[in-house]
């Protein structure tokens, strides 16, 4: 593996980057929407949708920053990956679609409300499950050639534990996103909702490790085939620390609750940040096995860079905007910080 | 039949981005309204205002919605379905969406939380420059995207290397000749569009004698911004069509119905039948040279007509000709409306005026209406090219198994159809309950200037409603 440092390498990981804010960010959100048919009573969904309608749009923008950062620096990937994966695609995107309206339409709704708390969990799910399987495709590699358009590549059981395993994992990031934004029963519901997913979500990532290494020989060589593995041993052990604290602190919020005393706020807090680091450990996990492709085995990231014309138009855009799109969007954060209030704010 | 994917995918992406613009052109408009609306209030204290721009402000919240989610399927379209054309143009087009996303989406969705839900967190100044920032970032969104599509109908600043698209200047890009007419006439478009949305609106309540004051202030003030923009657009849109002459010729032979490959005195065809195989009109009805009046300032100029091209590339001439009359006309007919509606105010009957008050109701789609045509005489004018001159449509389609973008086609008609019935009942809905009283934004207004104090008021008042039940 040769590293040559350039500009294409610096929008790979720019492209990673994008990539991993929108899976913390959307997967909390998206995750909500799975997480909503656990939840009853209409309090309960009006509390979930709050506490995420002021920020899903900003979230599901990175989606889009990665789409176009995809068409402006690596065009042929764009190109292979979009048309390759054009039925998972075209329902993700129309699972987004009913997801996104429902915000809107659903507080506005009286008699229609079933159907929108519908069209919000099935979008969101919908949603999960085909970015998901896309995942697991992309991990798995493909003998067809993925420029083969009308291949169903995509569809095989490992990418469809993969659709699986990232719906339990956003429905994870959502348990601890409810743990720091809400109160009493539902905080506790959420607890509990975490430890269970958090036991699948480390199943999952242990079988899809497994899996990928013994069928995958070039990423079974990456990771064993010699001494340099050693410098990606921290990853796993780093997951399993924070796997540990994440269920402590779930716990712990059951037990503060049960013994009736005030819950304490780093442990309200805590759970979403281990969540989202072991999200971090998996992503950079993932990069590992599969750099420099962009589409494993047939494209690499050099191979699909656009001109340096291009490249280095978007540059000073990217330095100067991403950093200042990063303020803004915590200080939108801290605006509405705290617990979500029981009560219709705004507009 | 066998089923032609290329045509599929065309009628998909025609689908998916006609349904797209008529939420931008509403929402580009109706956040700049909000944005003065709001200003208004800060500076005047007038009530009247802020009761504007917070019962508009939840029309535009489902506009905008159905926007985000209608787009985001846009800047995958190109690739699932024109992925050659991705490949070919990427580096064009990519690094010019890239910043669309950097410095106007990221910036809307940042600050509309705040616009929508912030009333009670911050105070009232911050909550303007919110909404101010939001409108920005409609705008500077439209730049972007418009100078991507000015560039495929007026490519310059690019060279081919390796059989791929490079860009050699990117201001030449950007900057193309067609871009400012464009972005000024798109501009001014969703503003006309906002302004008549929400004139007939205003016009439905005093026609049923609702809202009154309310219904007044809003009319009189859309009536005066359609008096400056309406005339202001047909001026763009004439010195747009005289770069249209210049730079896509066979067009512009559409748009106008003239088929000799050279043609002098052309006359405006008010109404006409083109017919394609046999070359000509049927059924003209036409003002003798005023077409070369119009785009040569001379009765006897001389235009390029369709026959100067081999038939292959000339684009389908009915749609174009007949899209551009629908714009025309209703572009026409809005300065019909400003010019007759801002003479009866000043006459003093404006609001009794029922026989004037209906129509107007009635124009809530217009400006939809003419945006859709004119995008359409804009796209189907310039086929059978994608990039003007350079790229054909035909040649970079994805060469996908047809039934499955038949497929998608299905889904999207279907889910859309199904969606655009929904917001159409939520808009009216929203306006059938018509505006808060006055009374009661003045409670809260009080809360608006202490933040922290705002929001425990609301619970208050959230409480006490409770309590009623
Ligand atoms: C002249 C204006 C205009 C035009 C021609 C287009 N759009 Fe648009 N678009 C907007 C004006 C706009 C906007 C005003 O900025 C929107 C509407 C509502 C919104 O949220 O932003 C938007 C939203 C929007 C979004 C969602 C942004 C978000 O996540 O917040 C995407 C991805 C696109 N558009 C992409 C496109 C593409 C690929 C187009 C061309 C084929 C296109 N738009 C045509
Ligand atoms: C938003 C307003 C727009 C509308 C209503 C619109 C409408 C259309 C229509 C009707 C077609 C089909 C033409 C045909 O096949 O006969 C088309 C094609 C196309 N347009 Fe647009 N368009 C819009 C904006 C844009 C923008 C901003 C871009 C690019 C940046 C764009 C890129 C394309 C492409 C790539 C096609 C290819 C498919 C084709 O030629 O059939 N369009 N558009
Ligand atoms: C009244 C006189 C009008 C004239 C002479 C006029 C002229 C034109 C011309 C020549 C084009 C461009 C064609 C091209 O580039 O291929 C165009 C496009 C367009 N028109 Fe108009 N127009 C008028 C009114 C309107 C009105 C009232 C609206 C909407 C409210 C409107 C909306 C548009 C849009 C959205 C486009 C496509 C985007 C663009 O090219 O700017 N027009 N118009």
């Amino acid at each position: 593996m040769e590293l040559s440092l350039g500009l294409p390498l610096f929008y790979f990981l720019l492209l990673g980057f994008a990539v991993l804010m929108y899976v913390l960010l959307d997967g909390f959100d998206l995750g909500i929407g799975i997480l909503y048919p656990w939840f009853n009573t209409d309090a309960e969904h009006d509390h979930l949708m709050r506490s995420v309608s002021h920020v899903w749009d900003g979230n599901e923008t990175w989606l889009v920053f990665g789409g176009v950062i995809l068409f402006g620096a690596f065009p042929a990937a764009y190109a292979a990956i979009a048309s390759q994966f054009y039925l998972p695609i075209v329902l993700m995107l129309l699972g987004l679609i009913f997801r996104g309206v429902a915000f809107e339409y659903r507080f506005k709704s009286d008699s229609s409300r079933r159907w929108w708390n519908t069209a919000f969990a099935a979008g969101s799910s919908l949603a999960a499950f085909c970015q998901g399987l896309m995942l697991g495709t992309l991990v798995q590699g493909s003998s067809d050639s993925l420029l083969n358009q009308s291949s169903l590549n995509w569809l095989s059981p490992f990418s469809l534990f993969c659709g699986f395993a990232v719906m339990a994992g956003y429905a994870l990031l959502a348990c601890c996103y409810l743990v720091m934004k809400s109160r009493g029963e539902l905080q506790q519901k959420a607890a509990r909702y975490g430890q269970r997913l958090l036991l699948a979500v480390m199943l999952a990532m242990l079988l899809v490790s497994l899996w990928t290494v013994f069928i995958e020989a070039e990423i079974r060589l990456r990771w064993f085939g010699g001494w340099h593995g050693l410098w990606f041993v921290p990853l796993p052990l780093l997951s399993l620390l924070a796997a540990r604290l994440l269920f402590r602190d779930l716990g712990r919020v059951q037990r503060q609750f049960q013994a009736e005393q005030e819950v304490q706020s780093r442990h309200e807090d805590r759970p979403f940040w281990l969540a989202a680091s072991l999200f971090l450990f998996a992503f950079a996990g993932l990069v590992v096995s599969v750099f420099p492709y962009l589409l494993p085995r047939q494209l690499d990231y050099l191979q699909a860079a656009a001109p340096d014309s291009s490249l280095q138009f978007m540059l000073p855009g990217i330095f100067i905007f991403v950093p200042l799109i990063c303020a803004y969007t915590l200080w939108g954060y801290r605006i509405f910080a705290g617990k979500v209030e029981d009560f219709q704010e705004g507009y | 039949m066998e089923l032609d994917v290329a045509l599929l995918s065309r009628l998909q992406f025609a689908f998916t981005v006609s349904f797209h613009i008529i939420f931008p052109s509403i929402t580009i408009g109706l956040a700049t309204l909000i944005a003065i609306w709001e200003g208004l209030w800060l500076k005047t204290g007038n009530p009247q205002y802020l009761q504007l721009a917070k019962f508009w402000i939840k029309p535009f919240a489902i506009t905008f919605g159905m926007g985000v989610v209608s787009g985001i399927v846009l800047s995958y379209e190109f690739g699932t379905n024109f992925s050659k054309f991705s490949e070919l143009a990427g580096a064009v087009l990519g690094p010019l969406m890239a910043y669309e996303v950097l410095t106007a989406f990221f910036l809307e969705a940042g600050f509309l939380g705040v616009m929508l839900f912030g009333w009670q967190r911050v105070s009232a100044k911050m909550h303007f420059f919110a909404t101010v920032t939001v409108a920005i970032g409609t705008w500077i969104s439209a730049f972007w995207i418009i100078a991507a599509n000015s560039w495929m109908q007026t490519p310059q600043g690019h060279q081919w290397v390796n059989g791929k698209l490079e860009v050699a200047s990117w201001l030449e890009v950007i900057f193309n000749p067609s871009m400012p007419y464009r972005l000024v006439h798109m501009l001014l478009a969703a503003m006309i569009t906002a302004t008549f949305v929400v004139m007939a609106t205003h016009a439905w309540y005093l026609k049923r004698g609702e809202h009154q004051d309310f219904g007044r202030k809003g009319l009189s003030m859309m009536l005066w911004f359609a008096l400056v923009l309406t005339p202001l657009q047909a001026w763009v849109g004439d010195l747009h069509g005289l770069n249209v002459k210049e730079h896509q010729p066979v067009k512009l032979a559409a748009m106008e119905g003239i088929w000799q490959e050279k043609e002098t005195n052309v006359p405006l065809l008010l109404f006409a039948l083109p017919d394609m195989k046999n070359e000509t009109n049927h059924a003209e009805l036409a003002l003798p040279g005023v077409a070369s009046l119009i785009l040569t300032h001379n009765w006897h100029g001389e235009l390029q007509g369709l026959k100067s091209v081999p038939a292959a590339d000339r684009p389908y001439v009915p749609m174009v000709f007949f899209s551009f009359r629908v714009m025309v006309g209703i572009g026409v007919l809005m300065i019909g409306v400003a010019l007759v509606g801002n003479y009866l105010r000043y006459r003093g009957t404006l609001y009794q005026a029922n026989w004037f008050l209906t129509p107007v109701s009635w124009l809530a789609p217009a400006g939809v209406i003419a945006v859709l045509a004119g995008w359409y005489v804009v796209e189907i004018g310039r086929q059978p090219w994608l990039v003007y001159g350079l790229i054909r449509t035909s040649d970079v389609v994805s060469p996908l198994p047809a039934e499955r973008v038949l497929f998608s086609l299905t889904l999207f008609v279907l889910a859309y159809s199904l969606l655009f019935a929904v917001y159409l009942y939520f808009m009216r809905k929203l306006i059938k309950k018509g505006p808060a009283p006055v009374e009661q934004l003045q409670q809260q207004r009080i809360g608006v200037k202490a933040s922290g104090y705002a929001l425990s008021f609301t619970k208050q008042l959230a409480d006490e409603s409770e309590g009623t039940h």
